[in-house]
């Protein structure tokens, strides 16, 4: 068997899907995995990827049970999967006015109109296979459809969970957002191994778009660990005056790798990037970004920064394309670094292109170790070394957390974090 | 409570503490002038455990201890507290709870119970009002752009939070403006109760007005060159440190 092989050959988009399905396969089967010689995947190593992944059959997934720190939710909708297979008792979809949201096999006529007018439009041109993995291999997709001018206030929540445990399994996801004209929402999509070790693929794949003067808070978190591979993407496309608040978490495991990309399509747009990776072990994480200005008028924030322990390896590859007629572009990109240890690594790389001459741009790309003088400072007002090595590590990302709009999460994320960084709890207890 | 003698230290391979002797008793203010460079600074981060300042020779007791045997975070349990002249910004590590570390492991190595997150509040809030700084710093990365005078104030805030037995001030009232200084001074003042001890390090003698020193020394070229009483700052106060040197020359 090869790469996929099982669920290429058992991938069933609804019917209406189908012809994209086929385009996809086409594209795959006619393109070549990455090496270390493609320029894009340089520093990240496919050497994981198993033959022997395996598509979950609904009846093969025992129902699960959330875990402890999820149950109380987000205060939202909230669609659950486990292994790619939709557990509609765990799920609770309570709709507000002017949202509408549906798995793809489940779509009225209506919706699947729009999803196969939308679809694929943002990522579909790319030559990256593993984009056209995703579309060959897709069984399930969620849409969300915004309403024009609808204020949605509570959260939509999409959760995967990873279980994997009975054979090396390959999950394919989708989303589509449509967000129309002067809406408001919020989307989580979060990634979170059950169990751990197990080894599965999973290519999640998702497409925003933001017409005119909308806003979306979007956050993806990928916390799947142990052996389990993520390659994925997420595709922003903003129209005049739209504004994308995209938050991004990684938590290590064998291998991940997510292509963020957004496209400023229309003046005045404005996008806020920001990012978290904390590898350790012997974890990889590679985030790569593109942030197209194509169009005056627009502004990007973009910050990252990792945390990198043990032997792990992260790359961040962040890049600013202005193109000529994208006049008074404001953008900046800010990626920073600490390493824990001597053996971790980082590549990091911000990319400007500029082709417009009126704009400000800014860009910086540090790598640290932990500050020696905070480090002592802390332990002269009596903070032991672990902890004040705790704190110090926290304290680096605390900010973008300190910054996320949708505060269930930061609640659920601060203490998940915190103790990440501490060998026992205790060490953590300060920042709880 | 602390016996210095012949105390040599070197940083970055450079001899700056050259046989430095200096004794404290309980319930002393020491005050200790001297040229820029001199190694008055120096002299509290040896006291303190900085990495990078080595001891060659000599020794260090505190209440009976080899306190340069001890790890920095136990010479700050056992009751030593340098404010630094240049206090370190900590971005991301929150004000209020940093201080609510310290103040948990000092309280728990002396095996008093931590304090509630009540008891503590009130407390911070009490020390700030004190060291005339807005509550609102406590929600602020520590020291995170403070101005030279917060951080002082800041400084001042750690050291009645964590009720040390010996201060060391360095030039706590260097940057600071005329009100501040007495608020350094009153912070001071309402700690001394007979047996807390206190080192200022200063080169203004208006501190001094405020801070009644018991001793004062001069240290120059790494060693105390002149010990006196308050009446020793004035006269430096009025002829500097030159005539000393010339002295010890
Ligand atoms: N990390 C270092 N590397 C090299 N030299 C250092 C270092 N730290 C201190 N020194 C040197 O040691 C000497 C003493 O410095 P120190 O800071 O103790 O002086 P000071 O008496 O506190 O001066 P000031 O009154 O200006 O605060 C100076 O010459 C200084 O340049
Ligand atoms: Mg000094």
């Amino acid at each position: 068997m090869g790469f996929m092989e099982q669920p290429l050959a058992e991938a069933r988009a609804p019917h209406w899907l189908q012809s994209l399905q086929a385009r996809g396969q086409s594209r795959w089967s006619a393109g070549k995995l990455p090496t270390r010689r493609t320029e894009n995947w340089k520093y990240t190593p496919l050497t994981g990827l198993r033959d022997d992944y395996r598509v979950a059959a609904a009846s093969d997934v025992a129902p699960a049970k959330l875990p402890d720190a999820l149950a109380q939710g987000l205060g939202g909708t909230r669609l659950v999967f486990v292994d790619g297979v939709y557990q509609p008792s765990l799920s609770s979809v309570e709709l507000p006015e002017g949202l509408q949201l549906c798995r793809f096999a489940d779509a009225s006529d209506a919706q699947a109109a729009l999803i196969a007018e939308h679809l694929d439009t943002l990522v579909g041109g790319q030559a990256e296979p593993f984009a056209s993995l995703n579309t060959a291999t897709l069984r399930d997709g969620v849409f969300l459809h915004v309403a024009a001018n609808a204020d949605v206030q509570t959260p939509v929540h999409l959760l995967w969970l990873v279980r994997a445990a009975d054979a090396p399994t390959a999950i394919s996801q989708r989303v589509l957002v449509l967000a129309e004209s002067g809406s408001r929402a919020t989307v989580v999509e979060q990634f979170l191994s059950l169990n751990g070790a197990e080894a599965s693929f999973t290519s999640g794949v998702t497409e925003l778009k933001l017409e005119a003067n909308a806003k979306l808070h979007h956050y993806r978190l990928h916390e799947e660990s142990g052996e389990a591979i993520h390659i994925g993407a997420v595709h922003a496309r903003l129209e005049r005056d739209a504004n994308l608040d995209s938050f991004h978490l990684a938590l290590g495991s064998r291998l991940k790798r997510v292509d963020v990309v957004v496209h400023h399509a229309g003046p005045g747009a404005h996008a806020d990037l920001n990012g978290v990776y904390l590898p350790r072990g012997d974890e990889h994480i590679d985030y790569h970004t593109t942030i197209e200005h194509a169009v005056p008028h627009c502004t990007t924030d973009e910050v990252f920064r990792g945390i990198v322990g043990d032997k792990a390896t992260a790359v961040f590859n962040g890049r600013i394309h202005i193109h000529p007629d994208a006049q008074k572009t404001r953008a900046e990109l800010s990626n920073r670094n600490l390493l824990t240890s001597t053996e971790a690594e980082v590549n990091t790389k911000p990319e400007l292109e500029i082709y417009a001459d009126d704009v400000q741009c800014a860009h910086g790309a540090t790598v640290a170790r932990i500050d020696d003088l905070a480090l002592h400072y802390l332990r002269t007002r009596g903070v032991s070394r672990d902890e004040a090595e705790v704190m110090l590590s926290f304290g680096f990302i605390n900010e973008l957390i300190d910054g996320m709009a949708l505060e269930p999460l930061r609640e659920y994320l601060r203490p998940l974090l915190a103790k990440r960084f501490a060998r026992d709890d205790t060490l953590a207890r300060h920042l709880l | 409570m602390l016996k210095i003698q012949n105390l040599h230290a070197r940083v970055e391979g450079k001899d700056i503490l050259r046989g430095l002797d200096l004794q404290i008793g309980p319930g002393e203010v020491h005050a200790i002038m001297g040229p820029n460079g001199s190694g008055k600074s120096t002299l509290g981060h040896v006291l303190a455990g900085r990495p990078g300042y080595e001891v060659t020779d000599g020794s260090v007791t505190y209440r009976g201890e080899d306190l340069l045997a001890m790890d920095t975070e136990e010479r700050a349990r056992s009751g030593v507290f340098l404010a630094f002249q240049y206090p370190v910004e900590i971005p991301g590590v929150s004000n209020m709870e940093f201080l609510k570390a310290s103040v948990d492991a000092v309280r728990e190595s002396r095996g008093d119970a931590a304090l509630d997150a009540v008891t503590f509040m009130k407390r911070a809030r009490e020390a700030c009002k004190a060291a005339d700084l807005p509550v609102d710093f406590l929600k602020r990365g520590v020291n995170e752009g403070f101005s030279g005078g917060e951080k002082k104030r800041n400084e001042l805030i750690q050291m009645m939070l964590l009720e040390p037995s010996l201060c060391l001030l360095d030039e706590t009232d260097s940057g600071l403006d005329i009100d501040a200084l007495q608020v350094v001074a009153k912070g001071v003042n309402s700690l001394r109760d007979g047996k807390r001890s206190f080192v200022l390090v200063t080169h203004y003698q208006r501190l001094l007005n405020y801070i009644e020193p018991d001793h004062v020394h001069v240290l120059a070229g790494g060693r105390i060159v002149r010990s006196g009483d308050k009446s020793l700052a004035l006269d430096l106060e009025e002829r500097g440190y030159a005539w000393l040197e010339d002295e010890v020359a």
